[in-house]
């Protein structure tokens, strides 16, 4: 059943991906990447970790892609013509890079020669708001509390430079 | 029987569709999504390590990325306004300031 899932889960969150990198409407863009993120945070819940999987949910697709739509909203852009219409050197040398990368990575995947347990036997304790809050206000607490700082910091700087003429040309 | 390589490889294939998006698109607003969803992809593979080492650091990991990734959103908009605001388009074919 978890298996099933799972590639269900997979398959939507890597043609939701394809979606984002291809049309050309940046509103269509975002809520692509909105489907994408629920469909990632159905693939926490199979690991076992319910706290992010509900962050995720929140923050992610809630808050931040709230803000992507807004500042789409706001500046009204028009939909980017002639995207993959012809095959250029841009789109070849991307297509190389990236998969050089992906290469790398699943030889990185497949060289795995040890064992292959499916989840750990605590795992299910471990993604707890419980057990992350203990560890975020014990262990990590450190940084936890620049977190705030650096959240803070975030917010006044953005204030400072969205209020600010940029003038690029 | 899905083991922790299948959510790897879940994890670089949408890490590599996020670097084709990236390279590829010119609105200065999609690349940055694009970012976001390479900075998701990583997060899974953190939250796979961390649920077969029965260990919950990835997972703390997660959570400081994600404060990180909602700054890094805040600003980085609030720099595409700016320019924005400036030269009525988005485009980074167009804006070559800091270009040599």
């Amino acid at each position: 059943m978890a298996d099933y899932l799972f590639i269900l889960l997979a398959t939507i969150a890597t043609g939701a991906a394809f979606g984002l990198v291809t049309s050309k409407s940046a509103v269509t863009s975002a809520l692509f990447l909105v489907m994408n993120m629920i469909s990632l945070a159905g693939v926490y819940l199979l690991l076992d970790a319910q706290y992010l999987a509900v962050i995720q949910v929140l923050v992610y697709a809630g808050a931040i892609m709230i803000l992507f739509l807004f500042v789409i909203m706001l500046l009204n852009q028009e939909n980017e013509e002639g995207l993959f219409e012809k095959v250029s050197f841009k789109y070849l040398f991307s297509a190389l890079a990236s998969f050089v990368v992906f290469a790398q990575l699943i030889y990185m995947i497949l060289n795995y020669t040890g064992t292959e347990l499916p989840l750990a036997l605590n795992s299910q304790e471990i993604g707890t708001v419980e057990s992350l809050g203990t560890a975020i206000y014990t262990d990590y607490l450190l940084p936890f509390e620049v977190t705030g700082i650096l959240l803070t910091a975030a917010v006044v700087g953005a204030l400072i430079i969205a209020n600010r003429k940029v003038n690029t040309k | 029987m899905v083991t922790i390589n299948w959510y790897l490889a879940l994890s670089a294939v949408l890490f590599s569709i996020g670097i084709i998006g990236v390279l590829v698109r010119k609105n200065a607003i999609v690349i940055f999504m694009s970012v976001e969803l390479m900075l998701n992809a990583v997060n899974l593979s953190l939250i796979a390590f961390s649920a077969q080492l029965g260990d919950s650091t990835g997972q703390v990991l997660v959570f400081f990325s994600l404060c990180v990734a909602a700054a890094e959103a805040v600003v980085g908009l609030a720099i595409i306004i700016a320019i924005f605001r400036n030269n009525l388009m988005v485009d980074i074919s167009e804006i070559n300031l800091l270009r040599w």
